[in-house]
């Protein structure tokens, strides 16, 4: 599994593609007096897998709010795949795509049904819904169940089928919010793993996690803190500055640091 | 990306079509819901309609006598011994009738016709007249039963005394409010609690739901606009709100011969326009719920029982105390009766009801501003 991520990155070195796919400048969002994301600034380099870490609370999914144009910005600016989330949400949310906490997909409908709803959303049409769906169905090798309700699938197939789907339309980036949360370590793995095929095509992954182990997969991680972003490098970076072996402790001696 | 090589409006049409298909498909697989939906409104209406004739004992009548003769008193006296009845006081004029309602013990007025008892030799019909106290519905019609029951119990008892048949008709007439009868009361009221309920309480429970799933977020980051959303949710309950009606207005009209004296579309056109109030009024209260329980909570207890106690359904208006028939103004539900009683019992046009409806309008017009205005707070 590491070899294929330092494969994916050798590949994206050697393109040089420094392609910006992500530009934050100052962006800062306030409730009233409290300020949940203080004039943050990053860029995010197409092709990457950007882990986007902090604790709860600290204002990650505030601002990853922002980034996918559901929230308006206080102030500062972003450009996610080429648009402003400002002034062009509504461009933004059809170039991205997105898997939330809860596993966005409906328990009620079967999966055949859901994809195809969520196909007809992002205007996909009859013909490539149909594809879409037997590609899916052969990758994950869902044949037996493709016609059962969501709901009485494994929580472990559940969440790829919702990985699956928030890339139907083939979306240059595709943002993650704590995607494997609830699930057994050798699902999450197998999980990175689809990740990392995705990346290897090309596709930029914003992901954000609270698992620190995670965050070794990633090829940039940023930490935020208290509505800043206290830390933004590589993961091997990370741990040579602050002197220790795992993210997990680089997180540690953040915290404290900021204390 | 891949996206299909299609007109843009084809897309965003094809988008709505399958946001609203997904809709019908939670509706027709929770049971909960399709029963509030079907099973309600029907079980509803029946149990108003038959079950309103409740058992009665000892109801205070006064009786009317004008012909006063052979006939009369031994009906008289049939019905002062029957259980039923309670003859409080017997009068000598109509004048009289009108005293003894407000002296408030009687519920109703028996009057004899002058020459009872030749009407019934010559003309085969003899009328009797009932006359009920229109604030209590139920009991009329109870009266106007028993009564038959103990004219034909009586007759049946004749009959071995003469050999020719003859009739005796009971007539109900609602003394201080003609349309007061109680299944054409009802009717009315059972179908704006129902629609009130359908579309207010499911409305909310729907979009609430989706909260509570966590998938509204997935709507929200979608190409699907959050008003193709709001509407999306709400018009599978518009459709089946409009369903609900027609059953309602047939179960009625078959049933219970209520008749529909007034034009069709107008009907429609005012019951869309309540229909639509409700609506809102069901976004509005998913816009402060945060789980599908407060929104049921809500619409119980916030839209249901204001509508029942303060519409005019049960509890006629004219007899609340003063703060509360103010209250009642801000109720849609009570513009709605009025109006849909007007349409259907006297079958009036627009120009009768053209303040009622414009009061309608406003009050939908001003639900709609404020949920559209609170969803998007509520967004951020």
């Amino acid at each position: 599994m590491v070899s294929k991520k330092e494969i994916a990155s050798q590949v994206r070195n050697d393109k040089m593609e420094q392609e910006k796919i992500i530009t934050v400048q100052n962006l800062t969002k306030k409730f009233g007096n409290f300020t949940a994301v203080k004039g943050i600034s990053f860029d995010v380099y197409k092709g990457e897998i950007f882990g986007f870490l902090g604790a709860n609370g600290a204002g990650k999914t505030t601002a990853m709010k922002m980034l996918i144009g559901i929230s308006n910005p206080t102030s500062g600016e972003a450009n996610v795949a080429g648009f402003d989330v400002h002034s062009q949400a509504e461009m933004v949310k059809k170039s991205i795509g997105y898997m939330s906490q809860k596993f966005s997909m409906y328990d009620d409908l079967t999966i055949k049904e859901n994809i195809t709803f969520f196909g007809g959303i992002y205007g996909l049409s009859r013909i490539q819904i149909k594809q879409k769906i037997t590609q899916l169905v052969d990758e994950l090798e869902l044949q037996d169940v493709v016609n059962n309700l969501v709901g009485s699938l494994p929580l472990g197939w559940k969440q790829k089928l919702s990985f699956s789907v928030a890339l139907l339309h083939e979306p240059k980036i595709v943002f993650l919010d704590e995607p494997t949360g609830g699930v057994d370590p050798i699902t999450r793995r197998q999980f990175w793993e689809m990740i990392y095929t995705q990346a290897y095509k090309g596709t930029t992954i914003f992901v954000t996690t609270h698992y620190m182990d995670e965050a070794e997969y990633c090829d940039r991680v940023s930490i935020m803190v208290d509505g800043a972003i206290e830390a933004l490098d590589s993961p091997k970076n990370l741990k040579e500055q602050f002197k220790v072996d795992s993210m997990n402790d680089v997180f540690l001696k953040l915290a404290r640091n900021v204390e | 990306m891949l996206r299909a090589s299609q007109p843009i409006a084809i897309t965003k049409m094809k988008r709505f079509i399958g946001f609203v298909k997904k809709e019908f498909y939670h509706i027709f697989r929770d049971k909960r819901s399709l029963f509030i939906l079907f099973g309600m409104p029907i079980a509803q209406i029946l149990l108003f309609g038959f079950a309103i004739t409740n058992e009665i004992n000892n109801v205070n009548i006064a009786i009317l006598d004008k012909s006063n003769d052979a006939e009369t008193q031994k009906i008289i006296h049939k019905i002062k011994s029957s259980p039923y009845f309670n003859i409080e006081n017997q009068i000598d004029k109509e004048s009289d009738i009108e005293s003894e309602f407000k002296k408030g013990k009687i519920k109703a007025v028996l009057i004899f016709e002058p020459n009872f008892s030749k009407n019934l030799e010559t003309k085969k019909v003899a009328i009797i007249q009932a006359i009920t106290d229109a604030t209590e519905p139920n009991v009329a019609n109870t009266i106007a039963n028993y009564t038959s029951a103990i004219i034909q119990n009586y007759q049946a008892q004749k009959k071995q005394s003469k050999s020719n048949q003859v009739k005796v008709e009971v007539q109900t007439r609602m003394f201080y409010n003609p349309e007061l009868k109680s299944v054409f009361n009802f009717v009315p009221g059972v179908m704006t609690v129902i629609l009130m309920l359908v579309s207010a309480m499911m409305t909310s429970i729907s979009i609430t739901r989706e909260k509570e799933l966590g998938t509204m977020e997935i709507l929200l980051v979608s190409p699907l606009k959050s008003f193709q959303v709001i509407i999306g949710k709400v018009f599978p309950y518009i459709f089946l709100s409009i369903i609900n009606a027609i059953v309602i207005l047939t179960l009625g009209y078959f049933v219970f011969k209520m008749p529909i004296n007034g034009n069709l579309f107008l009907l429609a056109f005012e019951s869309i326009l309540f229909i639509i109030s409700a609506l809102s009024l069901g976004i509005l209260i998913s816009t402060v719920s945060n789980s599908q329980q407060t929104a049921m909570m809500l619409s119980l207890m916030g839209l249901m029982l204001p509508v029942i106690i303060l519409s005019g359904f049960i509890f006629p208006i004219d007899s609340m105390p003063l703060p509360m028939q103010v209250i009642s103004n801000i109720i849609p539900a009570k513009w709605f009766i009025i109006i849909v009683k007007a349409i259907m019992l006297k079958g009036v046009g627009i120009q009768y009801i053209w303040k009622e409806t414009l009061v309608l309008i406003g009050m939908t017009t001003i639900f709609i501003a404020v949920s559209i205005k609170k969803y998007k707070i509520r967004l951020e």
